[in-house]
């Protein structure tokens, strides 16, 4: 009696959020595995068919596209963000004055939402009257087509048609890149922030008197106590990256994707094939193969990166 | 070495107020367009301060599209969320820290690894659910499956536990029950991580948009973002009205972030400390 009396108690306060949990988040990954075996479309399901969809996804093109376009996005806005971030951060800690108000600046755009931000940079990357264009024809430079231009940077800079694998991204995608960055920018600043303020000074100090130079001091002192930090904001900015979503459906086309593709990323491709055209069994296939790649990204950091994180002991 | 210090001082106040100034742009250029007239928004060069100051984009925007019933949903549906993560994070956290129980730890670890499953993973089926409820289209769908948080109970746990045991004791001598300890004594005591979960949640919530985007058939229904991703698709071109709607919908939080600048951003920060 004892023994029951111990877990009503606790399960009593435990079931509100148990049974939402059960109900929302447990029951839809289990069913969204399920799904992706069965041939689930408009009128719901006509049986399992196995991996069918899984191969039908690795065969499928614009899948492909989706998730070379998703790879290169990351890749762009990932360093971007850290390396930018980084920098103003270590800036920021040198003692300026008034460093309040800029962090509260750079932090404003963190807490507005992707959907606005996404209609404001459209409208400054518009090819014809966007203010951007205006900047580049005031410093002697061509305008540029932005979110309209398929081509990818590498070619844009070479000035030719590459293959498919070297184009680079497009600068459709750059462009969304560079608005992310803006946007997750002041976030990472304040967490930047925050471990160089656990640097104790004396490392600092003591690397001056064995007469470091500012350089070696960064290189030997800093990046190293910050790694934990860096660690995290890498780990964190790559998930976030790899589910970009709101700034596809609203900058890009018509149709969202374009131009010619060049955009569809994982999440707008799933949200396309499983809730647009209702192809559910598919559409959760995506998902479950994003899932086990957002996965193995992630266990690389761990493994391959961790190792160069130092932790103080 | 004077000199030297002072150039870098220099150099450093150019880099970080640029950076500011670019930060601060859009919005800038958002406010500017947004009390502009269509022909002066896409006028070359453009003017910075509007030369004809109007504000019929604001009009156009408050009284033709429906903006006060999309801030109305947006509101409602921020407000239940946030009371409902609060409420079932306080009880699910208080589980957690003050009851030893068989299976306890097992339970918490499963909840942390499902918090690592991200949202478009289940979202299709998540959809098929909430659609076999007949809840499309209705609050339900927006509030009820984000009304628990495991973010949140994660730190609700992390703070009760630092709460010395012998106060229970106590409460129990002077006749305070379970619920009465832990909404008179223990919330008082981590109100701080109360804060911080509610700044997440609000901020959430109110810029929440791929699942709203799903789940809302109807013009009614639509919280802010939606109604505002519609409107910039119909309205495509009218500039002044599409950087108004913009400015609308995000005005809440900016006022919000105003005025709880340092929980907003101290709260952000701790939350990357604890990883």
């Amino acid at each position: 009696m004892k023994g029951l009396k111990a877990y009503i108690i606790p399960l009593l306060f435990l079931s509100p959020a148990l049974l939402l949990l059960i109900v929302f988040r447990f029951f839809p990954i289990l069913y969204a595995f399920l799904l992706s075996f069965q041939d689930w479309g408009i009128g719901g399901s006509k049986g399992f068919i196995g991996l069918l969809n899984y191969k039908w996804l690795l065969q499928d093109p614009f899948f492909w596209q989706s998730f070379w376009n998703t790879i290169n996005y990351a890749i762009i806005a990932v360093p971007l963000s850290i390396i930018v971030s980084l920098f103003i951060a270590s800036l920021l800690n040198k003692g300026l004055k008034a460093l309040g108000l800029y962090r509260t600046i750079y932090f404003l755009p963190v807490i507005t939402s992707m959907v606005a931000v996404s209609i404001i940079w459209k409208w400054m990357y518009d090819p014809q009257r966007g203010v951007f264009n205006y900047f580049l024809t005031l410093l002697g430079m061509h305008p540029l087509k932005w979110l309209e231009e398929p081509r990818g940077i590498i070619e844009l800079i070479v000035g030719k048609e590459l293959p498919y694998l070297i184009k680079g991204p497009s600068l459709a995608l750059v462009s969304i890149a560079i608005m992310s960055v803006w946007k997750s920018m002041g976030y990472n600043i304040v967490i930047f922030l925050a471990g160089l303020k656990n640097i104790p000074d004396v490392y600092y100090e003591a690397a001056k008197i064995d007469g470091a130079g500012p350089w070696q001091r960064i290189k030997n002192v800093t990046l190293p106590l910050l790694s934990p930090t860096t660690f995290y904001v890498t780990i964190m900015t790559t998930i976030a990256s790899l589910q970009i979503f709101a700034p596809i459906w609203l900058m890009t086309g018509p149709p969202p994707g374009g131009p010619l593709g060049r955009t569809s990323v994982v999440i707008y491709y799933l949200y396309q094939k499983g809730y647009e055209e209702y192809q559910v069994g598919y559409g959760t296939a995506i998902a479950f193969v994003f899932f086990l790649f957002i996965l193995a990204i992630t266990i690389f950091q761990k493994t391959v990166l961790e190792k160069k994180v130092y932790y103080e002991v | 070495m004077k000199f030297k210090n002072i150039l870098s001082k220099i150099i450093i106040y150019t880099i970080v107020i640029s950076g500011a100034l670019f930060s601060l742009l859009p919005f800038l250029w958002m406010i500017s367009t947004s009390f502009k007239t269509q022909r002066e928004a896409i006028q070359i060069p453009p003017t910075w301060i509007p030369k004809l100051f109007t504000l019929d984009a604001y009009k156009m925007v408050w009284t033709k599209i429906s903006f006060p019933r999309y801030l109305y949903v947006s509101t409602v549906i921020t407000v239940f969320t946030l009371l409902g993560v609060v409420l079932t994070s306080l009880l699910a956290a208080y589980a957690f820290s003050w009851f030893k129980f068989k299976g306890r730890e097992t339970l918490f670890v499963s909840l942390l690894a499902l918090m690592m499953v991200p949202i478009p993973v289940y979202v299709i089926p998540l959809f098929i659910l909430v659609q076999y409820l007949g809840w499309l289209d209705t609050y339900y769908a927006l509030i009820v499956p984000w009304s628990v948080n495991i973010f949140a109970i994660f730190l609700l746990r992390q703070h009760m536990r630092s709460i010395p045991k012998d106060l229970y004791d106590a409460a129990i001598i002077d006749g305070c029950g379970r619920l009465c300890f832990l909404f008179r004594i223990i919330l008082p005591l981590i109100k701080p991580a109360v804060v911080t979960i509610s700044i997440f949640n609000i901020i959430g919530s109110w810029n929440a948009f791929m699942w709203p985007l799903m789940v809302v058939n109807s013009n009614k229904m639509r919280p802010i973002q939606v109604g505002l991703a519609y409107f910039s698709q119909g309205e495509s071109t009218n500039y002044p009205a599409l950087m108004a709607a913009s400015f609308i919908a995000i005005l809440p939080l900016v006022i919000l972030f105003f005025i709880a600048q340092k929980q907003i951003v101290a709260s952000y920060a701790k939350s990357g400390l604890k990883g």
